[in-house]
């Protein structure tokens, strides 16, 4: 099977060409383009309600799009219903057959298709297997755990090898713990199976994590597509920086554009920050914000008079207003005058002294232009 | 499928048990004065004589049930008409059930309210209205009057009979089986269509297994109450077509037979109770080896 991948990967498993789907007066989906690698982890992030779902069930062919074409293997899929796409689907409250037992849930897919009994019983088990679940078959659902029942639906949709695979929050349902052991379960089972997965979530870790590439949406729309490394340090809005990951956000108007930009905030300093590689271009005078990651953020203990702004650092005195020990790392609520309020995180590495300032403590913040970003609004 | 009920709470067991208790003596008195004792009555006199002025006169005999025999084709009619009307009823009702479910949307209140709306009437006068409008004033008269001849006869037929039955009853069908299907869980079916099962192989699959509850009652509701129907065959049936329920009017009213009446009644009930039971057997065994048949 990891052969089939290697031999499939460089094509386009699912592409959507301006894709709209409209619910009455909701554009739940408006006006997409997605190319999805074959063999890749594919996720579709954003907030309840941006069209993830839709999405998705218009790839395994739930949804028929508004407007706009879908290709699933390089063919278009347009008509085509559900039973015939080579698509599987984990759903979001696993959807397992109450009245079957495990072995037959799993063995669903393969009943349709008629495959000889003695091949489904292998194939079922082996499928059970994959889960860790090989002694299960016999098992009520309802008397599975709900990570269990996770891996049923799992075992289920992948049993028909479909081109790609959709999961919708397949882990939505799972406490904290669980959800981290089945994220890495999930990416070590895509490795081995060698399926295009598009995986739909709102929790960015998971997204983080797990993916090879995110499509980050909101409202219907992709705010943008990339690797998780691109996504977090070259967000191409405010919106995308402000979801994956914390951000300080200062608005101001723009002086320049450029690779480096200058923007003047609300209490007049004029802060220098780097142009993401897939800017929106932004005109001068026009609005924008400059997001620092909190943990671009250093501070030390020596206060400096006054703020010091050029195109290469910026460094300001401060105020603790609260510090969060959190063990590795420390959480703080920092006053400015220049700036007014914002966030820093420290790690608390062996390396640095004693670390961790009280609240009152006068301090230095500090930064490198080029750690922070000039957004659009 | 059928789940036992969800465990009672456990703190306060003890008052919880009176409590029980306590609320259940109403209903259990109720059966036991209304269906115990008269049960046991039928069964004393089932085994009787009848005194030569009719009635009831002490004694032990098996008499009476040796001459069940002779009222079989009472027994025979009734059994393969309650059969074919629950067939047909399930038929009918569950396109109607599943519509209402599935597809009707915001109508569904309304045509709930349309489906129930004859029962607001007396049943005497539903089954009267029946008897008008298969009667040779009715439809017979209206084929006539566009040039069907000979007139065909609708009243007092078998035909009749399930009109009548069917209408009556359909609703009792309908009901669980609505109630069924609602709950069904949607999802369910586009997982079936995800994994490569088209609608039919869907139905036959999920729909149908998931809706079995709503079924077995409906068919229940209405074969058990359909095996001692008696007005039905008497007004629309016009006597021709004899069921165990007019048998059972005629020995205690005409013939004034109490001991045997009341051993064509036990039968009735042995007949009900044998039926229904082979039916649970075959309709919760056959599930569970169809689950477990292919692993
Ligand atoms: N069948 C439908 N009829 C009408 N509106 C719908 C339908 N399905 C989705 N919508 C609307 O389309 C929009 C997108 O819905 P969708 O389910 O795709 O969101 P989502 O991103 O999956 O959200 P969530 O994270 O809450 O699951 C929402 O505004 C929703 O109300
Ligand atoms: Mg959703």
């Amino acid at each position: 099977m990891a052969g089939q991948s290697q031999e499939r990967t460089g094509q386009t498993d699912v592409e959507f060409r301006s894709v709209t789907k409209r619910f009455g007066a909701v554009v739940a989906v408006d006006d997409v383009d997605l190319r999805i690698r074959a063999g890749s982890f594919y996720s579709l992030l954003g907030p309840s309600g941006c069209g993830k779902t839709t999405s998705l069930r218009m790839i395994a062919g739930f949804e028929d799009p508004t407007a706009g074409e879908i290709f699933i293997g390089g063919e278009p899929v347009l008509g085509v219903p559900p039973y015939r796409r080579q698509v599987n689907t984990v759903f979001q409250h696993y959807a397992l057959f109450p009245h079957m037992d495990v072995g037959r849930n799993v063995g669903y897919g393969l009943r349709q298709r008629r495959v000889p009994r003695e091949e489904q019983e292998r194939r079922v088990q082996e499928a059970l297997d994959l889960v860790r679940l090989s002694a299960y078959g016999r098992r009520r659902v309802w008397e599975l755990s709900g990570g269990q029942q996770q891996r049923v639906a799992l075992a289920r949709a992948l049993i028909n090898h479909p081109t790609v695979l959709l999961l919708d929050e397949p882990l939505g349902a799972l406490d904290l713990k669980l959800r981290k052991e089945m994220q890495l379960e999930l990416k070590a089972l895509q490795h081995q199976v060698g399926i295009t997965f598009v995986y739909v979530t709102h929790d960015q870790e998971e997204a983080i994590t797990m993916s090879d590439r995110i499509a980050v949406m909101r409202d219907g729309r992709i705010q943008q597509e990339g690797t998780p490394t691109e996504l977090y340090d070259e967000p191409a809005n405010r919106f995308v920086a402000s979801f994956l990951g914390q951000s300080n956000f200062f608005e101001g108007e723009l002086l320049e554009d450029g690779e480096l930009a200058g923007v003047r905030t609300a209490r007049g300093l004029i802060l220098w920050g780097r142009r993401p590689g897939s800017r929106e271009p932004l005109a001068a005078g026009s609005r924008a914000t400059v997001a620092i990651r909190p943990e671009r953020i250093s501070l030390a203990g020596d206060p400096p008079a006054d703020a010091a702004v050029d195109r290469e650092t910026a460094t300001l005195p401060g105020r603790v207003l609260q510090g969060t020990y959190l063990g590795d790392q420390s959480e703080y609520q920092i006053e400015t005058d220049a700036l007014g309020p914002l966030m820093v995180r420290s790690i608390n590495s062996e390396g640095l002294p004693a670390a961790h300032f009280g609240a009152g403590a006068a301090v230095r913040v500090a930064w490198r232009a080029r750690s922070s970003l000039v957004l659009g609004i | 499928m059928v789940q036992g009920p969800a465990a009672v709470a456990a703190p306060g067991r003890g008052r919880g048990r009176a409590v029980t208790a306590l609320l259940l003596t109403p209903t259990s008195l109720w059966y036991l004065l209304l269906l115990l004792v008269p049960l046991a009555i039928l069964i004393v006199f089932s085994f009787g004589e009848r005194s030569p002025v009719g009635g009831y006169h002490p004694g032990l005999t098996l008499e009476n049930y040796l001459r069940l025999p002779t009222r079989q084709a009472a027994f025979v009619n009734t059994l393969v008409l309650a059969v074919a009307s629950t067939a047909l009823c399930a038929l009918l009702g569950y396109p109607l059930a599943y519509y209402l479910a599935t597809r009707a949307g915001s109508r569904r209140t309304l045509l709930l309210i349309l489906i129930a709306l004859p029962f607001l009437t007396s049943f005497l006068i539903r089954t009267y209205a029946w008897f008008t409008i298969l009667g040779a004033n009715g439809i017979p008269a209206i084929l006539g009057a566009l040039g069907v001849s000979p007139r065909p006869v609708l009243l007092n037929t078998h035909f009749a009979i399930l009109i009548g039955i069917v209408y009556n009853y359909l609703p009792l069908m309908v009901f669980p089986l609505y109630v069924s299907l609602e709950r069904l869980d949607k999802r369910l079916l586009e997982a079936s269509k995800d994994l490569g099962a088209g609608r039919w192989a869907t139905f036959r699959q999920v729909t149908l297994p998931l809706s079995a509850p709503g079924l077995i009652s409906g068919a229940l509701l209405v074969f058990i109450p359909m095996m001692g129907e008696y007005i039905i065959p008497n007004m629309l049936g016009g006597g021709k077509v004899f069921f165990v329920g007019n048998a059972l009017v005629d020995l205690f009213l005409q013939s004034r037979n109490w001991p045997f009446g009341s051993a064509a009644a036990i039968g009735l009930i042995m007949v009900v109770l044998i039926t229904v039971s082979i039916y649970l057997f075959l309709t919760s065994r056959g599930r569970v080896q169809r689950e477990v048949s292919q692993l």
